[in-house]
């Protein structure tokens, strides 16, 4: 047989059908589902009076509205309040499983699903939401849909799509000291840029990927669609199966056996080919520092704000100028030299408990700078904040001057209180650094955990290994 | 969804490349649980001088003037000329139900993310992707000529300018089809009720785990 890639594994193990023109209805496995998204869909079931095709394979949870503190008191603001009601009652109405505010469950969408083994090796998953991407780690087949989408996964359990074209991203070699998924993330979108995985989905492989953990292939997953990749996907391994055993939603007994003969089948054949390789030598990769507005303008920290007048093309030179203005940074400057307002330590790229470890080991026995404002750390879910409490990082956050917050989306887009002040300056480990993206008129700088913390402690950004 | 076949609309240029979703409809507006109203919020935060809010009378909002949505010469456009990879970042289906919200029912670009592009196929909203010379060449023809008008044929897959010149582009024939019919992908799905049903009963026997 033919040498086959994940992607045309996945792909063709869910083609329901096929119109001439190569358009596929494809099965879902599993749908996520959050309050933004969702209403519409809702409401359009019920104006047709439609079901839902499979209701067990919907699992539903409110993270962008809610409130990171004082949760006992519901969310004050009226509209994101009728938001999340919405989802509950629309639950409630179509007999969806709902992680509700109150439950330990309840975290970002993204970190929620791999918890619980809701996502699964072999799985299509989708979710309005383009973070879906993030699930691929699990060498299941997972992209971000529309609303309309949403709905018509909700009515006939298929979508109707094209197949994408086939990248791989090939990362080979020892990482340096305090370098991180996210720096491997933001080094891809550097190099190909943020359209050039539009029309793909990506395969990230080689044995810097084969070495990280299930959290970092997460990371590396969520930020593809940043690479303008609907799907981003790894091969399973027995780090993927080490990682689901014992979940709630996975199988068990011989189920799992069975399951497992088949996931490890989950990796592209030799000699599988691509329509595109990218390779990247870790051993390159320095800790990344974004300074513009958009995540592919993106240099180490050991290096400058680069100069527009520098730059050959002229539509980066137009982008980079309005950057910067936006950004409220000179050419040149050094990336050392840019101090910060505010740090925010979250959502769905970055906020497992791998990640806020790697933020406290940083952060342990010092003190955030006296210029930063706010320095914040959102765990990603209920229970991500309840092991981190075990191991006592929160202890470590808050002798040093952070806030210790309460799972969601929170400042990533800030649809809930948390957010930046026009001009305020932000290190955030989130994944856009579009204008407006943290607050109106905010600066949101991309960086890791790591790097995070340090900028918290020192008061602008410097390499977390030499702090 | 409204059928899509001749459109001849003014056009409105938006000369920047990466728009992203968050900037075509900003995500305090995000709230809302209907699917109509955001038009007046369409590209908020450049449109206007002050910080938008849902529920806020956008009438008494102070416009910025050098926003081109605001240059009088552009009211009433159908038709959006943008840049390379236009509707990144979010998937949030309230882009493309700001801009037909707004009145857009085209939208010609060198690029367009992936998501953003099949989201506008659901709301009777044409994405066509042009060269990027031959987008150029448009900014070019708008800035020249006021009232600057371009008739799309998606029968034909043509658009026509007024000097006579006639641009082809391409779209994916199932698309098309739905878009010219008005047709609704679900009512379209459940005619196929038989193979999913099928196809669900053969993978329950080969992954019985994904239905336990």
């Amino acid at each position: 047989m033919k040498a086959q890639n994940l992607y045309d594994k996945l792909w063709s193990a869910h083609v329901v059908r096929q119109e001439t023109d190569g358009t596929a209805l494809i099965y879902i496995d599993r749908h996520l589902v959050h309050e933004v998204t969702s209403p519409q869909a809702f409401e359009g079931l019920k104006l047709a009076g439609r079901k839902l095709w499979r209701t067990a394979s919907t699992l539903a949870v409110a993270d962008h509205n809610v409130p990171t503190t004082g949760r006992a008191r519901g969310i004050s603001d009226p509209v994101s309040r009728l938001q999340v009601d919405t989802l509950d009652s629309n639950c409630a109405e179509f007999g969806v499983q709902e992680f509700k505010m109150s439950d330990v469950r309840q975290g970002i969408v993204h970190v929620i699903g791999p918890e619980q083994g809701a996502t699964l090796p072999g799985m299509t998953v989708v979710c309005g939401d383009s973070h879906t991407s993030t699930h691929g780690a699990f060498a299941a087949l997972a992209f971000g849909i529309g609303t309309s989408e949403v709905e018509h996964v909700m009515a006939t359990q298929c979508l109707l799509i094209k197949k994408s074209r086939a990248m791989q991203v090939v990362v080979d070699g020892a990482l340096g000291r305090g370098v991180t998924a996210k720096d491997i993330a933001l080094s891809v979108i550097g190099k190909i840029g943020t359209a050039g995985g539009t029309g793909y989905a990506i395969e990230f492989a080689g044995d810097t990927i084969r070495n990280l953990s299930m959290e970092g292939r997460m990371t590396l997953c969520n930020m593809a669609i940043e690479a303008g990749a609907r799907a981003g996907m790894v091969a399973a391994d027995d780090t993927t199966i080490n990682y689901l055993k014992g979940r709630p939603f996975a199988p068990r007994g011989e189920l799992w056996d069975k399951a497992v003969d088949y996931w490890r089948t989950l990796h592209s054949d030799d000699g599988a080919k691509f329509d595109q390789v990218v390779r990247l030598d870790a051993a390159q990769i320095r800790p990344q520092v974004t300074w513009g507005t958009s995540p592919e303008m993106v240099v180490a920290v050991d290096g400058r704000v680069p100069d527009p007048a520098a730059m050959g093309d002229a539509a980066k030179r137009t982008a980079a100028e309005h950057a910067l203005q936006y950004m409220g940074l000179a050419a040149n400057t050094p990336i050392t030299e840019i101090s910060i307002d505010k740090v925010f330590i979250g959502s769905c790229t970055n906020s497992r408990i791998e990640d806020l470890r790697a933020a406290a080991a940083i952060t342990r026995g010092r003190h955030v700078a006296a210029n930063v404002k706010l320095a914040m750390v959102v765990p990603g879910s209920g229970l991500v904040k309840q092991q981190a409490e075990l191991e006592g990082l929160d202890k470590i956050f808050i002798t040093a001057g952070f806030e210790w917050r309460e799972p969601g989306c929170s400042m990533c887009l800030a649809m809930n209180d948390d957010k930046l002040e026009p001009g305020e300056r932000c290190a955030s480990t989130s994944n856009r650094n579009f204008e407006g993206r943290q607050g109106s008129g905010g600066r949101t700088h991309l960086v890791s955990p790591e790097m995070a913390a340090a900028a918290a402690i020192a008061g602008h950004f410097v390499d977390a290994s030499k702090l | 969804m409204q059928k899509f076949t001749l459109l001849n609309g003014l056009v409105a240029p938006l000369d920047r490349a990466n728009v992203d979703t968050d900037a075509i409809i900003p995500k305090q507006f995000l709230k809302s649980i209907k699917r109509s109203g955001f038009g007046p919020n369409l590209f908020d935060a450049w449109r206007y001088l002050d910080q938008g809010e849902p529920g806020r009378d956008n009438t008494k909002r102070p416009v910025n003037p050098d926003f081109v949505l605001n240059q009088p010469r552009y009211k009433g456009a159908q038709i959006l000329l943008a840049r390379e990879n236009f509707g990144c970042g979010s998937s949030r289906e309230h882009a493309p139900w700001a801009l037909e919200d707004y009145g857009f029912r085209a939208i010609i670009a060198a690029s367009f993310a992936d998501i953003f592009f099949n989201n506008c196929f659901k709301n009777g909203l044409l994405p066509i992707r042009l060269a990027a010379e031959q987008v150029d060449e448009l900014f070019k023809a708008v800035a020249a000529h006021a009232g600057y008008k371009l008739a799309i044929d998606l029968e034909q897959q043509t658009i026509s300018a007024p000097d006579g010149k006639v641009y082809k582009f391409e779209v994916e024939e199932f698309r098309k089809h739905c878009l010219l019919n008005g047709l609704d992908d679900i009512a379209l799905t459940l005619q196929h009720v038989n193979e999913i049903e099928t196809y669900e009963a053969k993978h329950r026997m080969e992954q019985p785990w994904l239905f336990a």
